[in-house]
C-alpha cells in the first residue's frame, strides 16, 4: 500500500509546482475520503474489502501474486456477501459414500474359522480373481486393483452360500444409471428350478390358453376367423444344457445382493439380435424396442451374456479336449462337452500369437440362428401335431425341407471366424515388447469391443467389460412395421347408394301412387297372402 | 480434457472404473514421454488424451496445450508410447469424409480407406438424384479428423475449472475447488470444452445473466439427445461420466476436490445409433 501512496505523492509532486505537505495531506484525504464511502448497495465498503484482500496477500504470499489477485478479491467479496437465503434449500442428500462403506464392510469382515484351513476351504470354487487382474492389466483392461479386490470379496460371498461348483467373473457392463457385475457359475443341474421360471411358464402358458377362451364364448355372429398360424415356439434349454449351461449373477456394485438372473430362451435371444439398446442398471426395467421386447432387462441381459460368451470365450489350444467316450459316439452330431486335458502344460507365446489365430479355440457353443446350441426341427413337432388335424399335409412336406442350423463345432479355433467385412475377428498382441520373456499373450475381439482373454502358461481367463453391443461396421436401423394390410376391394355389395333428389323422390312417390291405384286390390290379396305366410 | 501430466498415475487408476487401464510398461514410458515431449514442443502443459484401439496396433494419442487452452491444442500420436508424430490439423476434406468411413482403424498411419460419398441434389421432388463418388482418406487423416470430432462432441470440464481472462485466454481456475456432490450429479453443471455453438444462439437476457468469466461455454445437458451417463462410484465419492456417443470416453471427477480428467479409450467410430438406443 505504501508504494502506491508513494508513487500518488510523486505525480502529485510533479502537476503541482509547488510541493505543499498540507495540500499533499489533502489529496490524501480526499482519496481516503472516497474510497471509504465507496459502499455498494450490499454494504461492501470499498476500504475494508482492499484492506482485506491486501491482508489475505501478505498472509499467504503465493507466488503468482499478480495473477492471483482477482480472484482473491472474488473469493473474500463472495464470502463477506450475506447469502441469500432461499425458502427453498437444498436438503443434503445422504450420504451415499457412506451407505455403500457400510454396505461393504461386513465383506471385510473375517468368518470365523473354527477349523483351521483345512482341505475344504482350499477347495473353494472361487478364483484367483487379483492375479487374473494383473494379467489383465498388462493387457490393457481391468477394473483397477481396487475395484477388482471388492469383486474378490464379493464373489467369496457369493462361493461362501455353497452350492456352486465352479465361479468365475464373467465381467462389468455398463449402464446408463448403474453398472453390473457378472458373476458365472456352473451349478449342479439337479438344482431345484427358480420360482421365478415357474411363474414365468405359468404366465406363458395363460397367455396361450386366453385367445381359445374367448373363441368359446364368442357370440354368435362369428368373425372370420384367421387361418394365420403362429410358427411354433422353439423350446428352451435347460439349465445345465446349451445357453443356459451356467448361472449368472449379477450386482450393482460389489457387496450388493447377488441376483440370480432367469434362464434365457431362444426367443429372447433371437429378439434381442435384432434390437440395440443401452442397459439401464434396473433388471426390472421394461425395454422399449421395435420390435418389442418380450421381457424385461433382466432378460435382455441374460440374452446379451449368452451372445457375448458364445462368441468370445476363448482358451488356448490344447487346454479341453474331448472326453473318449464322446468320441466314439462322434456321428450323433456336435459333441457337447469336453474336459480339462491333464496333460495341458501351457502354451507356448508364439503358438498363442500365431497369425492364423489357431493358438485359441472357443470352449463355448456356437448359438444357431434359432437360439439354440443345438438344432431343433421344428417338423418334428408337427408329426405328433399331425394326428390331431390331418389336413395339414402340405405343411408336412414343407417343414421336412427344412435344412438342419449348423454352427462350427466346439474347439474351433478363432482363426476360423468369419470376418466382420475386412477385418479379422480378433486381434492377437503380447503384453510387453521389452521384456518378452515375462510377458502376456492377449487377444481382443474386434466383433464385441470390450471382450478380452489372456493367457500365460497354462493360466488363461476371459473378461468383458464394456456397454454390452456388438460391432457392426453398418448404421443400425430397427426393423420396418409390416405393410399395411391391402384394402379391401370395392364392391357393388358394400357400396353407398347416393341419395335421392327431391325430383326423383316425386317421381317415385307418383309411380307408387299409380301402382298403388291400379294394383289397390291385388294388394289386398298380396296382404292375406303375407299374412299367411307369417303364420 | 485428458490428464495432465502431474497427477498422472493417481488420476489413471480412477479411469479404470470405466475399463480404462494401461499396462506398467505403457504407464512409465508414457511418463517419460509426456515430460520430454513438454519440454521439446514448449508446451504449457501436457496431457495424455486417450488411445484409439487399432487392429494391428493402437493409437496412444497425447495433447499438449498453449497459453489459451481452448484454442492452442495439438495432438501427438505413438504406436509404441515413445516415438511420437506429430499430427496436423484436419482439413474440410477429412473432416467431411471421416464420419462416412466404414471399418475400424488399422494401426497403420498411411493406410488408405475408401469412401464413397453420396449426394443427394433435388430432395423430395421428383427430380431427386443421387449422386455418388469415391474418395480416399489416409488413416493419419482420419485419426486426426475423429480427434477433432471428439474433442468437439465429447471432452467436458466441471462448470469453475477453466475461467476466461480478461484477455481473452482461457486458462486452467486456479482457485476451483470442486463442485458439490449434488451439483456433480447434474449435466448442467458440465460444459463443452470447445468454442461454443449453442451459447451464441442464446437470446441476450438470458446471457446477460450469466457469469461472463465462468460461463462462456455450452452446457451439455442441452446435447439432442442426450448421449451421457452420469454415476456416483464409491458412493459418492467419485463421479464417472461416461459418453454414449462416443463409447469408450469417460471422464471422472472428485466432488469438492479440484481433480478431474477423462481419457478416450475405444475403437474411435461414433455411435450413431444413440437415439434408437435410450
Amino acid at each position: 500500500m505504501s508504494t502506491t501512496i508513494n508513487s500518488f505523492n510523486g505525480d502529485q509532486q510533479q502537476s503541482s509546482s509547488s510541493p505543499d505537505v498540507g495540500d499533499l495531506e489533502k489529496h490524501y484525504i480526499d482519496a481516503k475520503a472516497f474510497i471509504l464511502s465507496a459502499t455498494t448497495k450490499d454494504g461492501i465498503n470499498l476500504y475494508d474489502h482492499l484492506a482485506h484482500c491486501i491482508s489475505q496477500l501478505l498472509t499467504d504470499q503465493p507466488r503468482e501474486a499478480t495473477d492471483l489477485v482477482e480472484d482473491i478479491s472474488k473469493t473474500i467479496k463472495s464470502e463477506t456477501t450475506p447469502t441469500q437465503h432461499d425458502t427453498l434449500r437444498d436438503r443434503p442428500a445422504p450420504d451415499s459414500e457412506h451407505c455403500l462403506a457400510a454396505e461393504q464392510k461386513p465383506l471385510f469382515e473375517k468368518v470365523d474359522h473354527n477349523e483351521e484351513l483345512d482341505d475344504e476351504a482350499l477347495q473353494s470354487p472361487l478364483p484367483h480373481i487379483l492375479e487374473q487382474a494383473y494379467y489383465f492389466e498388462q493387457a490393457g483392461i481391468g477394473l483397477g486393483k481396487d475395484e477388482s479386490y471388492r469383486i474378490w470379496l464379493a464373489l467369496k460371498q457369493l462361493a461362501d452360500k455353497g452350492q456352486i461348483d465352479k465361479l468365475r467373473f464373467w465381467g462389468k457392463i455398463f449402464g446408463t444409471q448403474k453398472n453390473y457385475f457378472i458373476a458365472e457359475a456352473e451349478q449342479n443341474v439337479d438344482d431345484e428350478t427358480d420360482e421365478n421360471e415357474l411363474h414365468e411358464e405359468a404366465h406363458i402358458s395363460d397367455d396361450n390358453r386366453h385367445p381359445n377362451e374367448e373363441e368359446m364364448d364368442g357370440e354368435e355372429d362369428m368373425l372370420p376367423k384367421s387361418n394365420y398360424k403362429p410358427p411354433p415356439v422353439v423350446p428352451k434349454e435347460e439349465r445345465g444344457t446349451g445357453v443356459n449351461k451356467y448361472t449368472y449373477y449379477v450386482c450393482n456394485h460389489p457387496g450388493g445382493v447377488w441376483v440370480k438372473l432367469p434362464i434365457v430362451t431362444p426367443a429372447q435371444i433371437s429378439q434381442a439380435r435384432l434390437i440395440k439398446h443401452y442397459f439401464t442398471g434396473d433388471l426390472n426395467k421394461e425395454i422399449t424396442s421395435y420390435p418389442a421386447y418380450s421381457g424385461t432387462e433382466r432378460n435382455y441381459l441374460r440374452a446379451q451374456i449368452a451372445r457375448i460368451s458364445a462368441t468370445s470365450s476363448v482358451s488356448p489350444a490344447g487346454k479341453f479336449k474331448f472326453s473318449e467316450e464322446e468320441e466314439e459316439t462322434e456321428d450323433e452330431g456336435a459333441r457337447e462337452s469336453y474336459q480339462e486335458n491333464e496333460d495341458f502344460k501351457g502354451a507356448t507365446l508364439s503358438e498363442l500369437l500365431d497369425e492364423e489365430l489357431n493358438g485359441w479355440v472357443h470352449h463355448v457353443q456356437y448359438i444357431l440362428p434359432q437360439g439354440r446350441t443345438k438344432w431343433w426341427n421344428p417338423g418334428e413337432n408337427v408329426d405328433k401335431e399331425e394326428e390331431e388335424n390331418e389336413e395339414e399335409e402340405e405343411m408336412k412336406a414343407e417343414t421336412e425341407e427344412i435344412e438342419p442350423e449348423q454352427g462350427p463345432p466346439l474347439l474351433t479355433p478363432i482363426g476360423a471366424d468369419a470376418e466382420i467385412q475386412t477385418t479379422k475377428a480378433w486381434t492377437a498382441r503380447i503384453s510387453s515388447h521389452l521384456i518378452p520373456q515375462y510377458a502376456c499373450a492377449f487377444v481382443r475381439s474386434n466383433l464385441w469391443p470390450g471382450s478380452y482373454a489372456f493367457a500365460r502358461g497354462a493360466v488363461w481367463e476371459n473378461i468383458y467389460v464394456g456397454f454390452g453391443h456388438k460391432y457392426a461396421t453398418s448404421d443400425y436401423g430397427p426393423e420396418l412395421p409390416p405393410l399395411p394390410a391391402n384394402e379391401y376391394s370395392d364392391g357393388p355389395e358394400i357400396g353407398e347408394a347416393e341419395d335421392p333428389s327431391p325430383e326423383e323422390e316425386a317421381k317415385a312417390r307418383a309411380a307408387e301412387e299409380q301402382a298403388a291405384d291400379e294394383g289397390e286390390e291385388e294388394e289386398a290379396e298380396e296382404e292375406i297372402d303375407n299374412e299367411d305366410d307369417d303364420n | 480434457m485428458g490428464i495432465e501430466a502431474k497427477d498422472f498415475s493417481l488420476d489413471l487408476d480412477l479411469l479404470a472404473y470405466s475399463g480404462i487401464v494401461f499396462s506398467p510398461e505403457q504407464r512409465a514410458a508414457l511418463q517419460t514421454s509426456l515430460v520430454i515431449l513438454k519440454e521439446q514442443y514448449k508446451f504449457k502443459t501436457i496431457h495424455l488424451w486417450g488411445k484409439i484401439l487399432g487392429i494391428t496396433e493402437d493409437y496412444y494419442i497425447i495433447q499438449g496445450r498453449q497459453k489459451d487452452e481452448l484454442k492452442d491444442r495439438q495432438f501427438l500420436y505413438s504406436l509404441d508410447c515413445i516415438n511420437w508424430n506429430m499430427l496436423t490439423p484436419p482439413g474440410d476434406e477429412a473432416k467431411e469424409l471421416t464420419p462416412q468411413c466404414q471399418g475400424r482403424f488399422t494401426g497403420d498411419p498411411s493406410h488408405d480407406f475408401d469412401v464413397t460419398k453420396y449426394t443427394v441434389s433435388n430432395e423430395d421432388t421428383e427430380e431427386e438424384n443421387i449422386e455418388e463418388y469415391k474418395s480416399q482418406l489416409r488413416e493419419e487423416e482420419r485419426l486426426a479428423a475423429t480427434l477433432w470430432k471428439i474433442e468437439q462432441d465429447a471432452i467436458i470440464i466441471p462448470r469453475g475449472s477453466y475461467v476466461l481472462q480478461p484477455n481473452g485466454n482461457v486458462e486452467r481456475n486456479r482457485t476451483f475447488e470442486g463442485l458439490t456432490v449434488t451439483e456433480s450429479g447434474k449435466l448442467s453443471n458440465y460444459f463443452h470444452f470447445r468454442e461454443p455453438i449453442t451459447l451464441q444462439q442464446k437470446s441476450l437476457i438470458h446471457r446477460a445473466t450469466l457469469d461472463k468469466s465462468l460461463h462462456f461455454l455450452d452446457t451439455i445437458d442441452e446435447d439432442v439427445p442426450k448421449g451421457w451417463s452420469v454415476q456416483y462410484e464409491r458412493g459418492s465419492g467419485l463421479v464417472q461420466i461416461r459418453s454414449l456417443k462416443w463409447p469408450g470416453m469417460a471422464f471422472f471427477h472428485i466432488p469438492e476436490t479440484n481433480r478431474y480428467g477423462s481419457l478416450y479409450c475405444g475403437v474411435g467410430e461414433e455411435n450413431k445409433d444413440l437415439p434408437f438406443m435410450l
